[in-house]
């Protein structure tokens, strides 16, 4: 089909969708006047039920919790794919190379030749991410915050490693095998945390830990535990997921090196 | 104004379809799709608001049980954009695979039967 055509069809059944997604949205109730029932009953009930002062939190960990774990598993399977689609790539070209094994590996080091005073003052950025993020990860129950957030946040510091300093010192702070037990650490606490609850007599996911004392740090049961599990994997899993790009840019600029 | 923020999500919706139906670069259709979805946040948390004197439904600074918007869709919006970058970068690196075997990333020169 020619470019055209295509674009004419498109905006023809894209002003189609868009009369029928507007109809449909008149339905709704108005913008600012949401009308229940079941945040207002979990907005209520959620304090005093999970002694977390975070209901988006409680939600994701503990009432939708089972939902939780298998979204948790989509992004654990895609990092996991994602990471097989990139080395059975290096795989393939290692193996291609093979006849001129005697030439040294191309492997180049991306340097991006960041001034004396960003280098300094990066180091301190580094440290105030990672204590930012792990104190978003540990009061997901009491605050703002949570496991996700937390660990994109805290993923976000070896990004600045790599920006201030380049790719080598970002390797050596990243252990790949360190990263993957972390990784799968991360998904399968979340549900050994649920299959606890089994063993101690209730269902999957069940909130089984003592709740403790509202607005204190080891309280809301479960909810604290797994909201760290789900840090982890996060940070861990989007770590990988960088190491992994900058080895496939460092294969695309072999002649790069310093 | 009382359905502006529903009319922008279908704008976003529509707008980002047109970008993936048209698009000729397999990096900008990954980016359109990021636009389609987030036309889904954005209706999520519009069907959750509530005016003014409701807030984030977070009661560290207000008594549990003041007026607060929906938590379920914040939740929802929440785990949603998470697994998108992840999957976002599982679409990437499918690009990077496809460069390295075709050297071409326009979905028109690509052929599902290389010759």
């Amino acid at each position: 089909m020619n470019a055209a055509a295509r674009h004419v069809l498109i905006i023809l059944f894209g002003l189609g969708l868009l009369g029928f997604l507007l109809w449909g949205m008149t339905g709704l109730s108005p913008f600012g006047q949401y009308p229940g029932p079941y945040g207002d009953v979990l907005n209520s009930v959620a304090t005093a039920e999970r002694h977390t002062l975070n209901v988006v939190t409680a939600i994701n960990f503990d009432y939708r919790g089972f939902d939780t774990l298998g979204e948790e598993f989509i992004l654990f399977a895609s990092v996991a794919g994602a990471l097989l689609l990139m080395r059975h790539e290096q795989t393939e070209q290692e193996e291609a190379c093979e006849p001129h094994a005697t030439r040294e590996p191309i492997v180049g080091i991306i340097d991006p030749g960041a001034s004396d005073l960003t280098r300094a003052s990066a180091f301190v950025f580094i440290a105030a991410i990672l204590v930012f993020g792990c104190y978003i990860v540990l009061t997901g129950h009491l605050g703002v915050g949570g496991g996700f957030q937390g660990g994109v946040i805290l993923s976000s510091a070896w990004l600045l490693v790599f920006l201030a300093y380049g790719s080598k010192p970002f390797r050596q702070w990243s252990n790949q095998s360190a990263l993957e037990w972390f990784e799968a650490a991360g998904a399968g606490g979340y549900a050994l945390i649920g299959c606890f609850a089994l063993f101690v007599g209730g269902n999957f996911l069940k909130n089984v830990l003592p709740l403790g004392q509202t607005g204190h740090l080891l309280s809301s049961g479960t909810i604290f535990p797994i909201s760290c599990a789900v840090g982890v994997e996060v940070a861990a899993g989007f770590v990988l997921l960088y190491e992994e790009f900058f080895r496939a840019l460092e294969r695309e600029q072999p002649l790069r090196r310093p | 104004m009382k359905f502006l923020p529903y009319a922008i999500a279908a704008w976003l919706f529509v707008i980002g379809l047109y970008g993936l139906a048209t698009s000729r670069h397999l990096v900008h259709l990954i980016l359109c799709l990021t636009v389609v979805q987030s036309s889904t946040y954005l209706v999520l948390l519009a069907i959750g608001f509530r005016n003014m004197p409701a807030q984030a439904p977070i009661f560290t600074d207000v008594p549990p049980g003041s007026p607060a918007v929906d938590p379920i869709v914040h939740s929802l919006t929440l785990t949603d954009i998470v697994v998108g970058a992840t999957v976002n970068a599982l679409l990437l690196s499918l690009t990077l695979n496809i460069w390295r075997k075709h050297r071409s990333i326009d979905p028109e020169k690509l052929s599902a039967f290389p010759r």
